[in-house]
């Protein structure tokens, strides 16, 4: 089996007023990947192009060496999974919301999902902690749990990728470590794939083996997160002055902002 | 979630005898009274009076009742699942304007009896004009865009009715009562074909939106979601909205415009028994067809020997039934 599982080749999409150009890169199996640049730089919608959810100008996208455009809804959902950055609170059971991930796998006139729906269901519930709010309504749940509840959901689908866009964005510092350190025990107990987009470099450079690291709608670097995070880069593509020191306990970068005040203030010791 | 199982089942059984109830309460009740006990030997005696009654009144209108009312029903729920949008209704879309302006030209122009299906073909011509028209502006670079659609239908119905307004300025005083007089709805209808091809549709329509049953509680998280599921979203807005606007075009060709149908019985299907489509869209059939058919039977009874128009009824009713159910529910199923 090819080690690259998901494969994207000279991907060219976007929409009137904005594409990517030509990106290229590959993830492999197990690995845990994140996609970090500004706003607007094309993380979403590299991201909505791998789901099919907007169509492709030119290039490929390969899941385990089959193009993506020649199989189904279906087959991909068994695939991918996708987490978005907003759950909407819609008025719908928990534990209905999460049994929609076993909606891939039903036999044509398949009306009621099978005890084994069930069972992989209430697995990924009790997983994920959702499973005691499961009889409240999605509309019921804070950001949190309802980010929870779509992981869940995402799992019950038990992919072989994990697409996430921005899985932390709505969350405070302990859920975001919560849903994420739930990923990171997934990929590495399950071997999940998961490719997610970060806003947070820290929470990237921390939780991702791998980082994608885009600009203007180009992939701009790609690599370790030690090799991505490096200030040059950062303060280039951001155009933010940054401070990075490596973590003394992850041995990974940290990037530290500065704000205008401090850096007038240590221009004007340098000066003197 | 076994349970829930047999509750649907349960709600389901509830309704089936409620409607059984309904349909023996509207071949009994009328300006001419037959009762329950009798039914059978009345049934039996072919040459009797009340078996006359039964046969060329009673039963056809029950019928068009059941299957209208379940047309109209499932149609209303299909359509606010996949706009997302609980306003929307069979009528909504243009469907009946078009529908209603096919029917006032034929009218106008004096044709109405030139041939006998002449009004009913010229309501079905018109609503597929609508449905047209609909569907192919509604698309956008060749992808369905819902709510594109929806703003088209609500302007096709507006130019329908502008259409219709002025085709009723420039008529005859027994033109506009045969336009008026249609745009009520009526379940008269002495035509036992038109009857078969309205229960035929009526039934095939709930077959094949159940198949979608599940597709459509995907839908209601969104296109983008849905495809996400697995779901081919697309296909299913299309192929449902195809099946909607005929429902609706066939009802309309029928029976003319019998409003608030669509529109109330999905929401208090909603409010009882919650949102999954699974029991939503049966729900929703079962229950616009005993509303209906208690309408049918108010309607006949209400002023007789006279007959109040049925969409007065179902507007008067179903709007305090909705408010009543809305205001001990909380609202807590929302769409």
């Amino acid at each position: 089996m090819d080690a690259h599982y998901l494969r994207v080749e000279k991907l060219v999409c976007g929409y009137r007023n904005f594409r990517l150009n030509s990106v290229s890169f590959s993830v492999r199996k197990g690995e845990l990947s994140g996609i970090i640049g500004p706003n607007g730089s094309g993380k979403t919608t590299l991201l909505k192009a791998i789901c099919r959810e907007i169509s492709i100008l030119s290039g490929t996208i390969s899941l385990n060496q089959t193009d993506l455009s020649r199989i189904s809804f279906r087959e991909q959902a068994r695939s991918i999974a996708v987490v978005t950055q907003h759950t909407e609170p819609v008025a719908i059971r928990v534990e209905d919301y999460v049994l929609l991930g076993r909606m891939p796998y039903r036999r044509h006139f398949q009306f009621f999902e099978t005890q084994a729906d069930m069972m992989v269901a209430e697995k990924y519930m009790k997983l994920t902690g959702v499973w005691r709010y499961r009889d409240k309504l999605m509309n019921q749940l804070s950001g949190g749990e309802r980010q929870l509840a779509a992981i869940a959901r995402a799992l019950t689908q038990e992919p072989q990728l994990l697409l996430m866009d921005e899985p932390t964005s709505q969350l405070d510092i302990s859920h975001q470590i919560q849903v994420l350190n739930l990923v990171q025990e997934l990929n590495t107990r399950t071997g999940l794939t998961v490719l997610m987009i970060l806003h947070d470099l820290n929470l990237a450079s921390e939780f991702c083996d791998f980082l994608l690291l885009m600009h203007e709608g180009s992939l701009c670097k790609q690599g370790a997160p030690a090799e991505v995070l490096d200030y040059r880069t950062i303060e280039e593509v951001y155009n933010t002055i940054v401070f990075t020191q490596e973590n003394p306990l992850s041995k990974k970068p940290a990037v530290f902002l500065v704000s205008n005040k401090v850096i007038t203030q240590n221009q004007e010791l340098m000066k003197q | 979630m076994r349970r829930k199982y047999f509750q649907w089942v349960g709600f389901v059984g509830v309704l089936l005898l409620l409607a059984a109830g309904a349909a023996l309460w509207s071949l009994t009740s009328g300006e001419w009274d037959i009762s329950l006990t009798s039914l059978p030997s009345v049934l039996s005696d072919k040459t009797s009076m009340e078996y006359t009654i039964l046969a060329n009144i009673r039963i056809p209108r029950l019928l068009l009742a059941f299957s209208i009312g379940g047309a109209l029903g499932i149609t209303g729920a299909i359509l606010q699942g996949v706009y997302r949008n609980p306003l929307v209704e069979p009528y909504t879309l243009g469907i009946s304007g078009g529908a209603a302006l096919g029917v006032a030209l034929v009218i106008v122009l004096g044709l109405q009896a030139s041939a006998p299906y002449i009004l009913p073909a010229a309501g079905f011509a018109g609503a597929l004009s609508a449905i047209f028209l609909v569907y192919f502006l509604g698309l956008k670079r060749g992808e369905v865009n819902i709510n594109r659609m929806l703003l088209i239908g609500v302007m096709i119905s507006f130019v329908a009715s502008s259409g219709m307004m002025f085709l009723m300025s420039v008529t005859s005083a027994d033109s506009l009562h045969s336009i008026i007089f249609w745009t009520m709805g009526s379940l008269d209808e002495p035509n036992p074909v038109l009857i078969r091809i309205m229960l035929i549709a009526s039934v095939a329509g709930l077959f094949v939106s159940m198949m979608f049953a599940r597709p459509l509680n995907a839908l209601r998280l969104g296109e983008a979601k849905a495809t996400h599921l697995g779901v081919n979203a697309a296909v299913t807005i299309r192929v449902l909205f195809v099946v909607a606007s005929l429902l609706t075009g066939i009802c309309v060709a029928v029976a003319g415009i019998i409003g608030f149908v669509g529109l109330i019985i999905p929401h208090i299907i909603r409010l009882l028994v919650g949102s999954d489509h699974r029991i939503l869209l049966v729900g929703s059939y079962l229950g616009g067809s005993i509303f209906l058919m208690v309408s049918d039977v108010a309607a006949r009874t209400v002023i007789a020997p006279s007959e109040l128009p049925i969409g007065v009824i179902t507007g008067i009713v179903g709007g305090f039934v909705f408010i009543g159910v809305l205001s001990r529910s909380g609202m807590k199923n929302s769409l």
